[in-house]
């Protein structure tokens, strides 16, 4: 196995992250845009990897910009955005042949570097405005995303949850944007917009592939072109919506299962000591079909197919989630909150810790043999402000004993228990 | 063991063929965290008519039975396999196609106890009435499931048009009624016969040392014995070159209908070079003309007769080989048509230089790209094998394609015996 090594160079308009990796036959250049969660800028931010995917003013077509791709032996370009704590990152990744296996050829990822610049900052925009007709397709398309939320019961529950806990927090903002201010939006807005992040949201690029380092230090530096940065005024700490008591809240829809989830707020984050020892108690109340939730929500009671739980670890929540009958809740909530409780007290055997440490690590290694993995992981670090390599990660997690898990316990609240259920169904109480 | 080595994707193989007719090969990724294995039998639900081990009269076996073993061999006596891969830290995982069945892990530590693991577990049956008929309640439930799917019933739907007798027209699960009927001893038949070692491929991919993976391997293959196989006699029946039928309706609750454009791409054996131009013609032509790139879904897209659920897909096997061309639609009738006379028009065609140099590019850097994963590779080279083509080799026999080939393909590539449509809508 052969360990990720990133080396990072800090330039004046962006960090630049090269990983010279020889697992891969193709290279990843991924590019990353951070800005604060902020209710004014996120639709326009769900908005514009939209517009963008389909292609830089030099190919003003999707045909045009299609053979441009296949012509660099089918590379393949995705934009996306999403949110990572208090952040909302645009994330633009192209995948390309990586020539050394392609006999007589040598110009294939110059072009491709070339080609992220021109999709970044050669975007297809006359007058000052975005292309009409994309603009105007496009927005249906965000439109119909943002409607469809409701369609997915277990992520709307996801949604309304955080709606409800993270009342007034940048964390509640919807990352797909808001109908109502996709409405008033114009092409010359968006565009306006879209030139004043390019000057204030902090700019990260990974290349990773069996590359030489100076090599690709070198593309990038040629073809990347940021001409303009201005810094943002970043907001200061924000109040945080903490409850005395649980609240309970209930929903009722026409649904066939129940979604029963509940939040809770650990206190931890990324960059804490004791988030190796976070990562492990969640392993055990519900990360694996191994772990509490599991085992005593599906296998001893029968309640559900899924019972699982999960951590948001920027912003520093966990929460728990599983589909039942209607009729079922006050028993699986109660079977729920007993593992947490369990989970606190330090009901765990050394065996579920080590088997849990285990999965972890299995699952951990197994991300760095993907190359979006590897960068997801590697930017862990850009977005918590702290240097921990994956491999330190790694290390941490195997050294985190019982003590610790129980005492993370000590830190984590219940905030807001959250149930969509169908018309008949629900609470007696 | 032989090695071979493949400069240009810097990769090395070894193989050897064991006394006992089993296949390995071995592919060291020494970067990799992850290794990955997989033990298939060429054998899958299209193979029902043959001649058991040891004996001399055909017999033809219920449908489904190929998916139904690939369920029972995970169950033991005493317990379910499933859990020893997990405290072995892997993940396992098995599957059925119309002409391969396959099962397979991967995991980041105790490689060596789960070879062994999937080696035994694959070659140490146990079958038992009860054990059957709890299991035809199960399946029952997954054919069930596949019934409510109406993207499996228009892939179905379609391949049961194009196909008159060629078994890929039976769906891989079997129907309720086909698996009631399995017994026992079916199970033991179809087993003793087409898992017998010659009939069987070892892959495995990853972190591991290759001499001592291969001695491991071996010595688990010398303590177990077979009896000796001869060729398998199978018989498929003779295919007419023409579609079985123009057109396939299908009715089940579906918000908005699904129509499918299948072509009947092969109907008899392949193998070898014959093979590998095909495969590739077939793949790069198709999606010359109906990728985001090309000209007919352009024209598709402007006339507003495709969405965002358009799709084409296209696959080439020993027997058999079909392309299908699908999406949601209001309007099947106009859908079909249209797709039906652009298909039409390609005789009349001609690829340019140029664009065939981009064809070839687009079809290396997906090579290239699906070999970063494990499991790609691992499937891609046993299919491949089957028919006698390296996988390895795919892309220097893509720089080699010229212009003409193409052409010539195309020239022959679409007549209208072998287009037919098929339609799930509605009540």
């Amino acid at each position: 196995m052969v360990t990720i090594k990133e080396e990072v160079k800090k330039l004046d308009s962006y960090n630049l992250h090269l990983i010279p990796n020889e697992k891969f036959k193709t290279v990843h250049i991924v590019v990353k845009l951070k800005a604060p969660l902020d209710r004014e800028t996120i639709t326009k931010r769900a908005l514009l990897p939209l517009i963008l995917q389909q292609g830089p003013r030099k190919y003003p077509t999707r045909k045009e910009f299609q053979i441009a791709l296949e012509n660099l032996y089918g590379a393949v370009l995705s934009i996306d955005g999403g949110k990572k704590g208090n952040n909302h990152i645009l994330s633009f990744r192209l995948e390309v042949a990586n020539e050394k296996f392609i006999p007589n050829e040598s110009d294939v990822l110059k072009q491709a570097i070339r080609l992220v610049n021109d999709v970044i900052f050669q975007p297809n925009v006359a007058n000052n405005c975005f292309d009409e007709t994309i603009f105007n397709r496009e927005k249906e398309t965000l439109r119909q995303k943002i409607r469809s939320v409701v369609d997915d019961k277990m992520r709307y529950a996801n949604m309304r949850l955080i709606d409800e806990m993270c009342e007034g927090e940048a964390y509640q903002i919807h990352v797909s944007g808001y109908e109502e201010d996709l409405d008033k939006l114009t092409a010359a807005d968006l565009y306006e917009y879209y030139r004043s992040l390019l000057k204030e949201d902090q700019i990260d690029i990974y290349i990773l592939g069996d590359l030489d380092k100076v090599y690709m230090e070198e593309l990038v530096g040629e073809s990347f072109q940021r001409d303009q940065i201005s810094q943002r005024t970043e907001s200061k700490d924000e109040q945080l919506n903490k409850k005395k008591e649980p609240q309970e809240i209930i929903e009722k829809q026409n649904v066939q299962q129940a979604k029963l989830h509940i939040g809770y707020r650990t206190n931890i984050t990324y960059k804490d000591d004791n988030y190796p020892a976070l990562q492990v108690f969640n392993g055990i109340l519900g990360g694996f079909p191994s772990s509490k939730l599991f085992i005593n929500v599906r296998e001893k009671n029968s309640l559900a197919y899924y019972a699982s739980s999960r951590l948001e670890s920027h912003k520093g929540l966990l929460f728990v989630f599983s589909g039942i009958a209607p009729e079922d809740y006050e028993k699986a909530r109660d079977i729920m909150r007993q593992q947490m409780d369990a989970m606190k007290n330090g009901d765990i055997t050394e065996e579920e810790l080590s088997e849990t440490k285990d999965l972890i690590v299995n699952q951990l290694l197994e991300t760095l043999d993907h190359p979006q993995g590897i960068i997801e992981m590697l930017y862990q670090q850009v977005i918590a402000e702290v240097e921990l390599s994956p491999h330190e990660l790694i290390e941490n997690i195997k050294k985190v004993n019982l003590e610790e898990v129980t005492e993370v316990g000590k830190s984590i609240e219940e905030d807001t228990i959250y149930l969509l259920t169908s018309e008949g169904g629900g609470s007696n109480e | 063991m032989n090695s071979k080595e493949y400069k240009h994707i810097e990769e090395t193989l070894y193989e050897e063929k064991l006394d006992n007719g089993l296949t390995v090969f071995l592919l060291p990724r020494p970067q990799m965290s992850k290794t990955y294995a997989i033990f298939s039998t060429n054998y899958g639900s299209m193979d029902r008519t043959f001649v058991p081990i040891g004996q001399s009269e055909e017999v033809t076996v219920p449908d489904g039975i190929a998916h139904f073993l690939e369920h029972k061999l995970f169950e033991k006596k005493d317990r379910d396999v499933f859990a020893d891969f997990s405290k072995q830290g892997a993940s396992a995982n098995a599957y059925t196609s119309f002409s391969k069945t396959a099962y397979l892990f991967s995991a980041t530590s105790n490689i060596e106890e789960n070879v062994k693991t999937l080696l035994d577990f694959v070659q140490d049956p146990y079958f038992s009435e009860q054990s059957v008929e709890k299991e035809k309640g199960i399946i029952g439930q997954e054919i069930k499931m596949y019934d409510d799917q109406p993207d499996w019933q228009s892939f179905m739907g379609t391949v049961k048009a194009l196909f008159k007798e060629t078994p890929i027209n039976i769906d891989i699960a079997g129907t309720v009624e086909s698996i009631n009927k399995i017994t026992k001893d079916d199970l033991y038949t179809c087993y003793n016969t087409f898992y017998h070692p010659e009939n069987m491929t070892f892959f495995i991919a990853g972190n591991f040392n290759t001499e001592s993976m291969m001695t491991l391997i071996k010595e688990n293959q010398q303590a177990k014995e077979f009896p000796k196989l001869e060729e398998i006699q199978r018989s498929y029946p003779e295919e007419p070159k023409e579609v079985a039928k123009k057109q396939y309706k299908h009715k089940m609750p579906v918000s908005v209908a699904k129509c499918t454009v299948g072509i009947k791409e092969s109907y008899q054996e392949l193998n070898g070079s014959e093979f590998v131009q095909k495969d590739l013609l077939q793949d790069m032509i198709i999606s010359y003309f109906f990728s985001k790139s090309g000209q007919f879904y352009e024209e598709l897209y402007k006339e507003n007769i495709i969405d965002s659920s358009f799709y084409f897909e296209t696959n080439l096997d020993k027997n058999y080989g079909y392309s299908i061309i699908g999406g949601n639609t209001n309007n099947p009738e106009q859908f079909s048509t249209k797709i039906t006379e652009l298909l039409l028009s390609t005789n009349n065609m001609k690829i340019t230089e140029e664009e065939f140099e981009r064809m070839k590019r687009k079809r290396i850097g997906q090579l290239l790209r699906s070999m970063n994963s494990l499991e790609n590779i691992a499937s891609k080279f046993i299919h491949y094998h089957t028919v006698q083509v390296d996988y390895f080799d795919l892309i220097p026999i893509i720089q080699e394609l010229t212009v003409d080939d193409a052409n010539d393909y195309l020239k022959n590539w679409i007549s209208k015996e072998r287009l037919s449509v098929c339609t799930i809508s509605a009540e």
